[in-house]
């Protein structure tokens, strides 16, 4: 860890997590966007507090996923508007392996919030500590699937501008199975006698999955965007 | 290696003008023959009645949008692999053709849907997933409309449809899933073991016919998209013979 030739992957992290936190990184915006979304819920569908706790998980993964696809056009746009992104085009370093580096940490700054205000934002929805705890431990597991999946989005529109509402429509479609494998196995805690475990793990593989498929697509866009 | 002949886009269009008037006749005589069969001599489904000859249409255009998705996939991998300079012209000449296909085939399902299950629409595991389909074709075809440049769009289009063909299949498991979880009272099934030959023979026509007019409109779509980037790259020509010294044309590899 003390050669500069492997410590690079931990600068690149330490690099992306402050610029993700200080002044113009708007990390915590995506968790002010999902309290919105939850807040704005329950003006729809009346404040039925039966009703929200048997539709909670499938809001807040809801909730999670638009504020995840709203975060990700900072993924490579700012790296790009400042030349940063061809400085890593050029470094030499694996391209696949920059972008899940700058995968996790936009997940670090932008998904983790999420997962760790699902709790609170639970206790509006009227869910049970059980739902509750499932709900988190499934976002935890599926939010960097989104991420991930997202990224092919993001290098993909990363040449346009206001690119962001054509992003979200391109990765929507693609999101579909970890939002139905995420909501299913939160709702094991409220319906008696649906499997937990089964959509859990599945949720885990897609994470995986998307952890190979989603780097290595976005370094391949990436490069046709640069020549 | 003979697919790479046709890489000069004029030997295409020569091919392909000399083609396409036998294809169109095929086409033509194949429809005739199956509408005339669908509609006259095939008899009636002794539950469904007359609305059984929707599925002289619907079945069609439902096997069409998954051929023509896995066609757009052979081409993406030919436009990133080896850099076929027809390959990315054939993604995007598909597209909308399959985006079509795949609306005729939610709508027609739709109308069946109607007398049969009391109601347009169900979320019934495939018609969400030929809906999720109908989806990413609008953004592949939102994707080309964006960038300007036709190699960096047919490039971009290609990681985008490879990475849905990967996805594909999960999309169509998941949903699956889902939908026997959620499975409501009673669905009538479509897909009855057997079909009666009677029944099956017109299918197969109408189901040649339609693949005939998909290659019909493809070949014609494709000869149009090499015309818009011959005109594009004389306009830019044009364009940059007109204020010299600014900047040069950036040809295209279509010409």
């Amino acid at each position: 860890m003390t050669s500069p030739e492997n410590n690079w992957a931990l600068a690149l992290l330490q690099r992306e997590l402050r610029l993700a936190v200080r002044i113009g990184g708007g990390a915590l915006v995506g968790v002010l966007f999902f309290l919105a979304v939850v807040t704005v819920i329950p003006f729809g569908v009346g404040p039925d507090l039966n009703l929200l706790a048997r539709i909670g998980p499938a809001i807040l993964w809801i909730g999670a996923l638009l504020a995840t696809l709203l975060g990700l056009d900072r993924l490579f746009q700012a790296d790009r508007d400042d030349g940063t992104l061809d400085l890593m085009l050029m470094a030499g370093r694996p391209l696949e392996l920059v972008v899940l580096i700058k995968c996790l940490a936009h997940w670090l700054a932008t998904g983790l919030p999420l997962v760790l205000a699902a709790p609170i934002l639970g206790i509006f929805l009227n869910l049970e500590p059980l739902a509750m705890g499932a709900v988190t431990a499934t976002l935890l597991a599926g939010t960097p699937a989104l991420t991930l999946i997202g990224a092919v989005g993001a290098a993909l529109t990363v040449s346009l501008r206001r690119g962001g509402l054509l992003l979200a429509v391109l990765v929507v479609p693609l999101t579909i199975p970890v939002l139905i494998f995420g909501v299913s196995a939160a709702n094991a805690a409220l319906v008696v006698g649906t499997p937990f475990k089964v959509p859990f793990v599945v949720l885990c593989a897609l994470s995986l999955i998307s952890g190979v498929v989603g780097p290595v697509a976005a370094a391949m866009a990436l490069r046709f965007s640069a020549d | 290696m003979a697919l790479l002949d046709y890489a000069n886009p004029t030997r295409f269009l020569r091919l392909s003008q000399r083609i396409l008037p036998w294809l169109t006749g095929a086409c033509v005589i194949a429809f005739a023959v199956g509408l005339y069969m669908s509609l006259f001599v095939a008899p009636e489904d002794y539950q469904q009645g007359q609305t059984v000859k929707i599925m002289y249409i619907h079945v069609p255009a439902a096997w069409l949008c998954m051929m023509t998705y896995s066609i757009m996939a052979l081409s993406s991998l030919g436009t990133l692999v080896w850099k076929h300079p027809l390959a990315d012209v054939s993604a995007k000449a598909a597209a909308p053709i399959g985006a079509a296909f795949t609306l005729i085939a939610l709508i027609t399902g739709s109308l069946w849907g109607r007398p049969m299950w009391g109601t347009y629409w169900e979320w019934d595991a495939r018609m969400t997933s030929v809906l999720v389909l109908l989806l990413m074709y609008l953004g592949l075809i939102a994707l080309w409309r964006t960038m300007e440049d036709p190699i960096k769009a047919g490039k971009a289009a290609a990681i985008l449809t490879l990475v849905g063909a990967l996805n594909l299949p999960i999309i169509k498991f998941s949903v699956d899933w889902w939908y026997t979880l959620h499975q409501p009272a009673s669905v009538m099934r479509m897909d009855g073991p057997t079909i009666h030959p009677a029944l099956l023979t017109p299918l197969l026509i109408m189901a040649l016919a339609s693949t005939l007019l998909f290659f019909v409109l493809h070949l014609q779509a494709m000869q149009n998209e090499i015309m818009r980037r011959r005109v594009r790259a004389l306009r830019l020509r044009a364009a940059s013979s007109t204020r010299p010294a600014r900047m040069t044309a950036t040809s295209t590899a279509a010409e």
